[in-house]
């Protein structure tokens, strides 16, 4: 198995991709650690996890507070005795025009919109790394996988979730030159337009519209996601530190 | 290009070798050294049947055959220049005939001929221009008909940090690789509508019979710039090659891979 006996927390492990991520990564022999604010969520992944054998520890928590990102690592420690993968997948994203101009009037996107997405996407990401890497360091061993997005190449109605995306990349590179000397390895996943809550409300027009972009012309599947944060966790990445892997059906093409 | 026989060393597989490529056909270009033969030889330990071509050593070649029959698929060896589109059509049409059809493409065929601008010959130039460049055409243009036909295939292309970020002596050689890139990215958008993955890797300085004959100099500035602090063995390639043929990458396409330990970042 690929990741046979490693130790990984994945963030917002609750839905979706990273829901997805933990139970390939038990698949794959690791013992995981899930972290989000969906209770619920949590409930049900923990338990697809441990209908699939695999060892699972759930912590609530949110990943843009300090306290409880500390009590996360510190449950992975308690638990496992070791942390070696950090998949960075918890994200949301709240879609407006910067400004919009309806009937001569002009709406602004709200401090709130883009301060709750940058701080969950960006500071998140930030803030699980550097507490996670405490441990890594100590171990000599590490492995982070970053989750940007196609979004970070720019999108109308997303300067909050590009910015925050955008930023994602600029720090991966930057921990990997950290970091090496570790032996800790820093890459990011760019999902393209994936099957997921994110995605179910988009307007039939509109999907139609996206496909033809695609050349895959499809959406990826969470699980898809799911086999390259594997993939990048994994020793069969073992040379590869810093780089930004999309996993698109090639619509970043020429982008 | 060194003519030293590789020595016979094991190999590692990838990491959790499964059976994931079982019953699959690979071609994978200059597959008898050096990275092309960690290449064919992981496929193989991941259960691809491999066929590889060679210019002229035949013994070479013929060793990488032995391994794959030893791992338990089947190996062809074939005589072709990748620069000769015709060479390129007859073995395609062999390996189909030979080992039942062709699932995967892996052109890492490639030479360096160094200089700067100011002293390069032309035969310098359209030799690497020829090979590394025109081969990869050569091979898709060969394969592309029978992946549009069966609805799927995963072609891997191997081009270099260099290719990506320009490197002095090497105004030929980056002139292919960035060539290999753009091909990529075109043909991705050309045949993803039939289900074929279409992907480059760009390897930093890997530990090859090549490599270890270069200059102490080089090896120095590459490890200056490595981040990870060590040269890249070929089989750490050759992973991140089986990766993207298996039905885990399957909706990753257009893709350039840096493997370079942070070589260029």
């Amino acid at each position: 198995m690929l990741l046979e006996d490693k130790v990984a927390w994945i963030t917002g492990g609750g839905n979706g991709i990273g829901r997805a991520t933990a139970l390939r990564f038990a698949r794959e022999g690791a013992r995981v650690v899930i972290s989000d604010l969906d209770e619920q969520g949590l409930e049900a992944a923990a338990q697809e996890i441990t209908a699939a054998e695999g060892q699972v520890e759930v912590v609530v928590g949110s990943v843009t507070e300090r306290s409880d990102v500390q009590r996360i690592v510190d449950a992975a420690l308690a638990k496992f005795g070791r942390l070696e993968i950090l998949i960075n997948n918890a994200g949301v994203n709240r879609d407006a025009l910067v400004t919009r101009v309806k009937d001569g009037e002009v709406r602004l996107m709200s401090d709130e919109h883009w301060e709750l997405v940058v701080n969950v996407n960006l500071k998140g990401t930030w803030l699980c790394s550097q507490l996670a890497a405490v441990p890594m360091i100590a171990q000599k061993y590490g492995r982070i996988v970053n989750t940007s997005s196609i979004g970070a190449l720019g999108n109308i109605g997303q300067a909050n979730y590009a910015a925050s995306k955008a930023g994602v990349i600029g720090l991966t590179k930057t921990l990997a030159l950290e970091w090496a000397r570790y032996n800790i390895a820093v890459n990011c996943v760019a999902p393209g337009a994936t099957k997921t809550s994110m995605t179910a409300g988009i307007p039939e027009k509109l999907l139609e519209g996206l496909l033809g972009k695609i050349p895959f012309q499809r959406l990826g599947e969470a699980e898809e996601i799911a086999a390259a944060h594997a993939f990048l966790a994994s020793d069969q990445a073992s040379y590869i530190t810093g780089q930004v892997l999309f996993v698109d059906g090639g619509i970043s093409v020429g982008v | 290009m060194s003519e030293t026989t590789m020595e016979s060393k094991a190999f590692s597989p990838t990491p959790s070798p499964g059976r994931e490529l079982a019953g699959k056909v690979a071609i994978v270009t200059g597959g008898s050294r050096g990275i092309g033969q960690a290449i064919a030889l992981d496929l193989a330990c991941n259960g691809a049947h491999i066929a590889i071509n060679y210019r002229r050593s035949a013994a070479e070649a013929s060793k990488v055959i032995q391994q794959a029959e030893g791992i338990g698929v089947r190996g062809l060896a074939v005589q072709a220049d990748v620069a000769s589109f015709e060479n390129a059509q007859g073995m395609v049409e062999a390996v189909v005939a030979e080992l039942g059809g062709l699932h995967i493409l892996v052109n890492n065929a490639g030479i360096n001929r160094d200089s700067v601008i100011w002293k390069m010959t032309e035969e310098q130039w359209d030799e690497v221009i020829a090979v590394d460049l025109k081969g990869t055409f050569n091979y898709i243009r060969a394969a592309a008909p029978i992946f549009k036909e069966q609805g799927s295939g995963k072609i891997v292309n191997v081009t270099s940090i260099n290719g990506l970020r320009g490197k002095f002596g090497q105004s030929n050689y980056t002139a292919a690789k960035g060539g290999v890139i753009a091909l990529t990215k075109t043909i991705a958008r050309e045949l993803g509508r039939f289900n074929v993955n279409v992907n480059a890797i760009a390897p930093g300085l890997i530990e090859t019979d090549m490599v270890k004959e270069a200059p102490e100099k080089v090896r120095e500035l590459a490890l200056s710039e490595i981040v990870l602090g060590r040269l890249g063995t070929p089989e750490e390639v050759a992973w991140v090659v089986t990766f993207l043929c298996s039905e885990r990458a399957r909706h990753i396409t257009g893709e350039i891979i840096t493997v370079d330990g942070g070589q260029y970042l």
